[in-house]
């Protein structure tokens, strides 16, 4: 039986030979992530469920990321923090990026190098550089962004607590197998354009409700041209059209990226060639042009050249989608030598991407020399803004204003307040914004020969 | 579960991501501590804008100021109700203001999840778009065993989707009750 990636990816987990798009499988997971914000509840439910005393189905499976509400002084937050520093001493968590820099009362102050913490920040962006991302195993967390890890040719998505408490005592989940929507990116990727243009098209497209249940699979020459952090932004991304999961199959670029970063073994898996999909689109990427979703959802999408004459109060670039390496140098082509008009915020999503700034230089000026010399008001990894979060939380949306960001989610109240407006795109398209205090096409302001998110 | 939910209904409209049921600055709220998990129902549905907020007419608040549980026993949405972040907060705070049934054109997976293996809320669905054909306020009769809802404001009745393959969850209470019923985890 000819199956899909994402078949047979469920096909192995769940001990059958072949599985079909429709069926129920009860699969084995390889990784259960949680966070700050739904580890707690899903402990509660956990030690309700099989007893305060039980262990948790393997605690090298296990992998607990503190990103959300870290740099905030919001009493229940830290409390929150405890809790996980409890459960993962109890069960021996092997894998707890704690924030140990938080202790006691007020905003806590940040790490001072990545070297000298086990907090890591953003957990799809960690889970990568950590090598808990790998091909053909099955990952489940409790954030709707999990399907990030897709981009490794893996089944990942995210659950709730009920969910994420049944895997972490049994190792199980059922799931319904999704068909699969394939979408082929082809051409050559012009120099404006990036992985968040391609997937702003694709919601607009098909609409956030347009993969409910199914699978988003993501080819095509033009995709594979791509980095690893591009690749991570479509992914990332599949939710909001309603995907269950975003895949796309690891090229030798994928494996070694993996293999540089773990000593596990994994087996990838690959279409077989008379797969059937549910549906097949393909995108002539040459022919895109930088893209905005318009408030409040990622399907509103535009051109960012239509939208012109609308007034944008801050930038913000951050967050899994878009606080990676690649999306800071894009950032940085737009910036340097120049001054942002706008209040803009620069939020890498990990340590990791944080001590990048410092190390990767455009044209001999590091990033974060560039985002400094341009004005902007650069925070420590983690998810901040994106969410909103607590009232204090760095670069959050508090009054109604237009903001124009990088992340992934602009529905009313997304950034902060229910009043503020949140235009989703590319970080070449934000930060030609930040120029201008209008949505702006970054070709006013990028002249690169070639696409920044390209394999070298 | 009655069999028979009877009460206002509160209606909204398309797209209600988790955002709008529970505002993310809520999110430490710890729903394992019961004085906490309270919070969850007095804020369910707050990030909804005030205009689209209780239709047609909007500016409706689903829980009053200062009450911890709504006046309303069934929510009806439109397309894609729940979308957004899977935090189980969502159905876990409309359940907290006392509504047990939801009614919507069709659900976000993993809201949809959350309602069921949860056991917090039973997400029902409608064959045909039913948004316009109540009122906020319109006293209702959702029967679960057929499914269907009746406008008694209005006096018109609508078939509702059956429940399908997510009927024996729902039934046995959530998916932990569902294990222990068919074996996979003991008793």
């Amino acid at each position: 039986m000819a199956m899909t990636m994402t078949e047979k990816v469920l096909a192995r987990h769940s001990g059958a030979k072949s599985v079909v798009a429709g069926d129920n499988v009860w699969v084995n997971v390889d990784v259960l992530m949680t966070h700050d914000i739904c580890g707690p509840a899903t402990i509660g439910i956990f030690e309700e469920e099989f007893g305060k005393n039980a262990k948790v189905f393997d605690p090298d499976k296990v992998v607990i990321v503190p990103d959300h509400y870290i740099f905030t002084a919001d009493t229940k937050s830290h409390r929150n923090l405890e809790i996980l520093r409890d459960f993962a001493k109890r069960h021996q968590i092997r894998y707890f990026y704690d924030a140990d820099f938080v202790k006691g009362e007020g905003v806590p102050k940040p790490y001072l190098s990545a070297a000298q913490t086990a907090f890591k920040g953003v957990c799809h962006v960690a889970l990568a550089e950590n090598g808990h991302d790998r091909p053909g195993e099955v990952l489940i967390g409790t954030d709707s962004h999990t399907c990030t890890a897709g981009a490794f040719g893996e089944f990942a998505t995210g659950v709730g607590n009920s969910d994420a408490a049944f895997v972490m005592g049994t190792g199980k989940l059922w799931l319904k197998v999704p068909a699969t929507m394939r979408f082929d990116f082809v051409g050559p990727v012009p120099p404006y354009i990036m992985g968040k243009d391609l997937i702003l098209h694709t919601i607009g497209l098909i609409g956030t409700d347009g993969a409910t249940y199914r699978a988003m699979e993501f080819a095509g020459e033009a995709l594979m041209s791509l980095n690893i952090d591009e690749r991570m932004t479509l992914t990332n991304m599949a939710i909001e059209a309603g995907g269950k999961n975003g895949i796309i199959a690891p090229d030798a670029l994928a494996l070694a990226y993996v293999r540089g970063r773990t000593k596990k073994s994994f087996e990838p898996v690959f279409n077989d060639a008379d797969a059937s999909y549910f549906s097949r689109t393909t995108i002539d990427v040459s022919k895109l042009e930088p893209t905005v979703a318009q408030p409040h959802s990622p399907d509103k999408a535009a051109t960012a050249r239509s939208l012109k004459q609308v007034k944008i109060d801050r930038s913000y670039i951050g967050s899994c989608t878009g606080g990676k390496v690649t999306d800071f140098i894009a950032a940085a082509c737009v910036l340097k030598g120049r001054t942002v008009k706008i209040d803009t915020y620069i939020v890498p999503a990990t340590t990791s991407v944080d001590m990048a700034l410092d190390a990767v230089k455009v044209e001999g000026q590091s990033l974060r020399q560039i985002f400094q010399a341009a004005g902007c008001k650069i925070g420590p990894a983690s998810c901040a803004a994106c969410l909103g979060g607590p009232a204090d939380t760095f670069g959050r949306a508090n009054a109604a204003i237009n903001v124009i960001s990088t992340t992934n989610r602009n529905f009313p109240g997304r950034m902060g307040s229910k009043e503020a407006g949140v235009f989703l795109a590319s970080p070449l398209t934000v930060a030609a914004t930040a120029l201008t205090g209008h949505v702006t096409d970054p070709r006013e302001y990028y002249s690169g020969a070639k696409a920044v998110g390209l394999v070298q | 579960m009655e069999p028979r939910i009877t009460g206002k209904v509160f209606v909204l409209g398309d797209n209600i991501d988790t955002d709008q049921i529970i505002p993310a600055e809520y999110l430490s709220y710890n729903p394992a501590l019961p004085e906490e998990r309270r919070q969850f129902g007095r804020l369910a549905l707050s990030g909804v804008p005030l205009a689209q907020s209780g239709l047609p007419k909007g500016n409706c608040r689903f829980v009053q100021e200062g009450k911890f549980k709504t006046d309303y026993a069934v929510i009806l949405g439109g397309k894609n109700f729940g979308c957004g972040s899977s935090r189980e907060h969502a159905p876990l705070a409309i359940a907290e203001a006392g509504v047990k049934v939801v009614v919507a054109e069709f659900y976000a997976r993993i809201f949809y999840r959350n309602s069921i293996n949860g056991g917090y809320l039973v997400p029902l669905e409608t064959p045909s778009r039913l948004v316009e054909q109540f009122s906020t306020g319109d006293e209702v009769e959702v029967d679960l065993a057929a499914p269907a809802i009746t406008n008694r404001t209005t006096g018109k009745s609508f078939a509702l989707s059956p429940l399908g393959q997510a009927g024996p969850i729902i039934l046995a209470g959530g998916v932990f009750e569902y294990a222990r019923k068919t074996g996979l985890l003991a008793r």
